[in-house]
């Protein structure tokens, strides 16, 4: 069945691609779109790469200190990952921008001012966005690490160097190179922050020469032929991780509790000083969100709360489906690694938003009226757009359960609904409730395939704050982003905390 | 275990919703038309079918009249609704589409799908426009905006502007309508010249956004000193905001219009309908909601006059190229923006 | 009556043949050199290692289709024989529904096999409170609910001291004694083995020979089982 699953899943994003091709003629890039390729893998690898390094020393540090609000810490984490790009991109530049606090306090120092446009400004971005998802990651494989282990370690006399050499080093290598995979393909695609933030034509990347393709020259052809790039970049990327893969092999503990040691002396002051400055990295742009949003709150438009409630509802839904699915494709990876199952949960991610939307708009068309499925077809984007990042949470965690109680289990006939019962959600509900999370945020922030489909009165959230903004409504619009980040934070820390409930 | 939700769960689930709203007190959602109550269906952008555009209101007042359900069906912003026509083909269920404007008119033109609108050419608009296929229902000037408080000298050319060491925010014309309206200002002001002012620009410009409602947000947070947007912007703020400190450069080479035009799809059911609600954007009733609700300049020329703020900024040179022209100028210039932009 | 039916399982390099049956009731240890095969031909038997030649029979019967959790077997693994996340009374449930709906009667079931095993009352408890003794305890309670005519012992009890392993082996004799099963236990110590009492398989140079009784085999070894047990 989850063959089955992952074959429907590369099925639905090449069918699409095609869908869009088949309506268009020929394909020829040109220099320009040559240069948008350079560009998009240079800022989407170096995005992954820093992000993906920062996050070892925070995560680090999250791993083995202990301090009050560590735990609204690792919370506050999801909540930049949620945030649709054009609410972080003016988060950001309430900080780093021309007039943000970081020029203004230089100006008030005499120091030159610096500018965010450019590479660095995305790569900025991306890391604000992405950090975040890398650090939760790489923590999980962290405390993964069985307190026998550590014991092991303490009672051989470790120093951090050792631990790390022995112990932390193979948990890097088996969670980094996922981590890496899946912030590369994701800022593959990513276009409002890369156009706004990028200053000029020099930042192009695949997805706008997709997006120029499909709406000004309506080249078909052209826009799949991109697509079909962009696809095969994501599809590299993901076998490269696949094959990168190396299990830690610590084998199983006995849930007990121990925590990793906490060095003192420098390594305390370093770990406080990589805390404090992610903390103030993460939410000085949070907070402008909110400063920007509050004003408008007392006036939202009616329109507002029914786009606001059919979000919440597609995002359910969508989590659900997700949720379900991810669990399935996982657990059977876990039991065999399968490349098939590995391209079918990573493509979905380097598939251009605006491709995907046409190609679902092209399938459904003879068959129905559009808006009547407007809803449904945002399920089924959201499903298939979240389900990767689901399937990365979980795998590491299927795996350690395959290899440590597959025996066992299979010992006692433990199979079916009796499994996911007594071993499955109880091992798994801590990253479930997370990966959860992540996908109804997601869902709640998706946007570009409901825009084609939406008829009168279906407008989901993001939509709506789009409509706002683009009516001079730029306080309304605000305070609806508002409402929509905190509305996606909500659910994220609902199913997360859920899940640490669950598996306390 | 399938992708696809089966039929009957996604009813109910939206029953579920239906029946939340209403007992929200929330009964917004948009009324069925009755069965044998003719439907018009105008594919339109976003912002002219929401709720603070004139969307409602004309849909109000054209109802009243017509004995038909009058539906908008919002398709993006401007760039996308001709993808979208495209996509439809002549499997369209719209009858009428609003909002193209003439940069883009020609490649509408040219997919066949529109039938010609048999209106006369409206009058108020600043150059002379008649187009069998497409009507004008309302236009504007593209413009510089700024803020009066921070800048007291605006540049009163491109020239200037680059001489001068201020930022600005645009649009880029590979996503938006105003960014290549934009390019098209440059190009028809100056011709072969155009190459030259955009790398004269690179460094006044501090970044380019995918659409208007990002660049103009910048500006508003400070980001930039000027935002490429229309000369009718500082009348928002104005008129809705009571703020009078936005304020349009004006530019001694003149200024490009963006004119908005209507058309009728060949395949419509609904001629008749059609045709009226064309002859409808022409009328007093429909040209008297535009200046407040979409902002811009109204088609045909008011009784009562234009509101407060809409005389503030009148350029005295307008800048508009032939459809077909505007289609052959695109790529050169878009190749040429690229060029001295990317460094 | 379990047969080896000229049992071959490869893989790579590695090779273990095995041709010989045993009977219910019979207490067989398992020994040889680290890496010769005492695990595989073990996990071979439990089904999760497939044969690569001839077949594992039961009372006749080709085990080849049947699943781990199908077969006449109880295995207890070196370690990692109880979830740590269920109680202890509930890893022993498991063993007799894996639905885990246990009625009165089966409840009291498992409260017996606790007292049974000496851990009347920790019940209750999640494994990550029980001693290593206390954890092989209650692994082999578990064994004792699910009354399986085959018991296969990995060597679950080598992290124990002395004494304390000393006691495990008189209580896998007393559970074999009560359901009349089939014992083959792994070890690498032939003070188990004869512990254990009854024959020993030897396992060495890619075969698994036919149990001899122990005393005899340990009296007489052959050269292979004298390298290994380091006498002259």
């Amino acid at each position: 069945m989850a063959l089955g699953l992952a074959l429907a899943l590369l099925a639905l994003v090449l069918a699409l691609v095609l869908a869009v091709a088949w309506r268009g003629t020929g394909l020829a890039l040109g220099p320009a779109d040559w240069a948008a390729v350079r560009f998009s893998l240079v800022q989407a690898g170096l995005s992954a790469l820093v992000s993906t390094v920062l996050a070892i020393p925070v995560a680090r540090a999250l791993a083995r200190r202990r301090f009050p609000g560590r735990g609204a810490l690792i919370t506050l984490m999801g909540a930049p990952f949620l945030l649709p790009a054009v609410v972080a991109v003016l988060g950001l530049l309430a900080i780093f921008g021309r007039s943000g606090l970081l020029n203004r306090g230089l100006e008030a120092l005499g120091l030159p001012t610096v500018s965010i446009y450019g590479l660095h400004g995305v790569v900025l971005a991306h890391v604000f966005l992405n950090l975040p998802l890398a650090v939760r990651m790489i923590l999980q494989g962290w405390l993964a690490i069985p307190s026998e282990r550590l014991r092991l370690a303490g009672s051989l006399g470790f120093g951090p160097s050792e631990v790390f050499r022995h112990l932390e080093a193979p948990m890097l290598r088996e969670v980094l190179p996922g981590a890496l995979v899946v912030i590369m393909v994701v800022c593959l695609t990513s276009f409002a922050v890369v156009l706004t933030l990028g200053g000029g034509p020099a930042a192009t990347t695949i997805e706008l020469a997709i997006y120029q393709a499909v709406r000004f020259d309506f080249d078909l052809g052209r826009a799949a032929g991109l697509a079909g790039v962009q696809l095969a970049i994501g599809g590299v990327a993901a076998l490269a991780a696949w094959g990168l893969y190396r299990p830690t092999g610590f084998g199983a503990g006995l849930d007990r509790r121990l925590e990793v040691a906490a060095p003192a002396g420098w390594r305390l002051w370093g770990d406080g000083l990589v805390l404090g400055a992610v903390t103030l990295f993460l939410t000085l742009p949070l907070l402008a969100v909110l400063l920007r949003g509050l004003p408008g709150l007392a006036e939202l438009p009616a329109q507002v709360l029914p786009a606001a409630l059919r979000s919440v509802l597609v995002a359910l839904v969508s989590t659900v489906i997700a949720t379900a699915l991810a669990l399935t494709l996982a657990l059977e990876s876990a039991r065999r690694p399968r490349g098939l199952i590995e391209a079918a949960v990573t493509l979905p991610l380097a598939t251009s938003g605006l491709v995907l939307g046409t190609g679902l708009f092209l399938l459904v068309q003879p068959l129905a009226t559009p808006m009547v499925l407007a809803l449904p077809v945002t399920v089924l984007v959201n499903t298939a757009l979240s389900l990767p990042y689901l399937y990365r949470v979980l795998l590491p965690e299927t795996r350690a359960l395959q290899a440590d109680y597959g025996r066992l289990a299979e010992s006692l006939s433990l199979s079916g609904w009796s499994r996911l019962r007594w071993l499955v959600l109880p091992r798994l509900a801590r990253p479930l409730g997370f990966g959860a999370g992540l996908a109804a945020a997601l869902s709640m922030g998706d946007l570009g395939v409901i825009a084609l489909f939406a008829g009168e009165g279906q407008a989901t959230l993001p939509l709506v704050v789009g409509q706002l903004a683009g009516a001079y409504r730029m306080e309304a619009a605000a305070a609806a982003a508002l409402l929509l980040v905190t509305l996606s934070f909500a659910l994220f820390w609902a199913f997360d905390a859920g899940g640490r409930r669950a598996a306390a | 275990m399938g992708f696809s939700i089966p039929d009957q769960s996604v009813a109910s689930w939206r029953d579920l919703m239906k029946t939340r709203l209403l007992a929200a007190g929330l009964a917004t959602i948009a009324t069925q038309g009755m069965a044998d109550t003719p439907v018009l269906t105008v594919l339109t952008y976003d912002s002219f079918a929401s709720e603070w555009g004139p969307g409602p209101g004309v849909e109000a007042t054209f109802e009243a009249t017509c004995g038909c359900d009058l539906q908008f069906v919002p398709a993006g912003d401007g760039a996308a609704l001709l993808a979208r026509v495209q996509l439809e083909g002549a499997g369209s269920q719209a009858d009428v589409v609003l909002g193209l404007d003439t940069s883009l008119t020609d490649a509408a033109a040219a997919t066949g799908l529109f039938a010609p609108h048999g209106v006369a050419a409206p009058t108020g608009l600043p150059v002379p426009y008649d187009d069998p296929l497409f009507l004008p229902f309302d236009w504007g000037w593209f413009a510089f905006v700024y803020d009066k408080t921070k800048l007291s000298s605006p540049p009163t050319s491109f020239e200037a502007l680059a001489a001068s060491d201020l930022k600005v925010v645009i649009e880029d014309p590979r996503s938006s309508t105003p960014g290549l309206g934009l390019l098209l200002w440059v190009k028809a002001a100056y011709g072969d010249r155009a190459d030259e002012i955009w790398a004269g620009l690179a460094d006044n410009i501090v970044t380019v956004t995918p659409g208007w409602s990002e660049a103009y947000g910048l500006f508003l947070e400070g980001e930039a000193d000027m935002v490429l947007s229309y000369t009718t912007s500082p009348a928002y703020h104005l008129i809705a905001e009571a703020d009078d400190t936005k304020a349009a450069a004006l530019f001694d080479e003149g200024h490009y219009l963006q004119v908005e035009v209507a058309g009728k799809l060949a395949a419509t059911d609904q001629p008749e309908l059609a045709d009226a609600f064309l002859q409808f954007t022409q009328s007093e009733a429909f040209q008297s909601l535009i200046p407040t609700t979409n902002w811009m300049y109204p088609a045909v020329p008011l009784a009562g006059g234009l509101p407060e703020g809409f005389d503030a900024f009148h350029p005295v040179k307008s800048l508009l190229m032939s459809p077909a022209d505007a289609a052959a100028a695109r790529g050169p210039a878009l190749d040429e923006w690229r060029a001295a932009l990317a460094q | 009556m379990l047969q080896l039916d000229h049992l071959t399982h490869a893989q790579g390099d590695f090779r273990l043949t095995a041709d010989w049956s045993a009977n219910p009731g019979d207490r067989i240890a398992v020994i040889g050199p680290s890496g010769a095969g005492k695990s595989t031909l073990l996990a071979v038997i439990a089904g999760f290692l497939a044969p690569t030649g001839g077949a594992v029979r039961w009372k006749g019967h080709d085990l080849g289709p049947v699943a781990p959790g199908q077969r006449p077997v109880t295995i207890l693994f070196q370690d990692q024989n109880l979830f740590p996340h269920l109680t202890v009374a509930q890893n022993l449930g498991l063993g007799l529904r894996p639905d885990l709906r246990l009625s009165p009667a089966e409840q009291a079931r498992v409260e017996e096999a606790l007292a049974r095993v000496g851990l009347a009352g920790l019940g209750q408890r999640k494994p990550a409170q029980l001693s290593g003794g206390q954890a092989g305890r209650a692994a082999l309670a578990r064994a004792l609910l699910r009354a399986r005519p085959v018991l296969l012992l990995d060597e679950p009890f080598a992290a124990l001291g002395p004494a304390l392993r000393a006691e495990m082996l008189a209580l896998v004799r007393e559970v074999a004694d009560q359901t009349g099963a089939l014992v083959l236990m792994v070890t690498h110590d032939p003070e188990d083995a004869r512990a254990l009492g009854g024959e020993t398989v030897f396992v060495g140079d890619g075969r698994a020979n036919p149990p001899v009784e122990t005393g005899t085999l340990l009296a007489n070894p052959p050269q292979a089982l004298q390298d290994y047990l380091g006498r002259k």
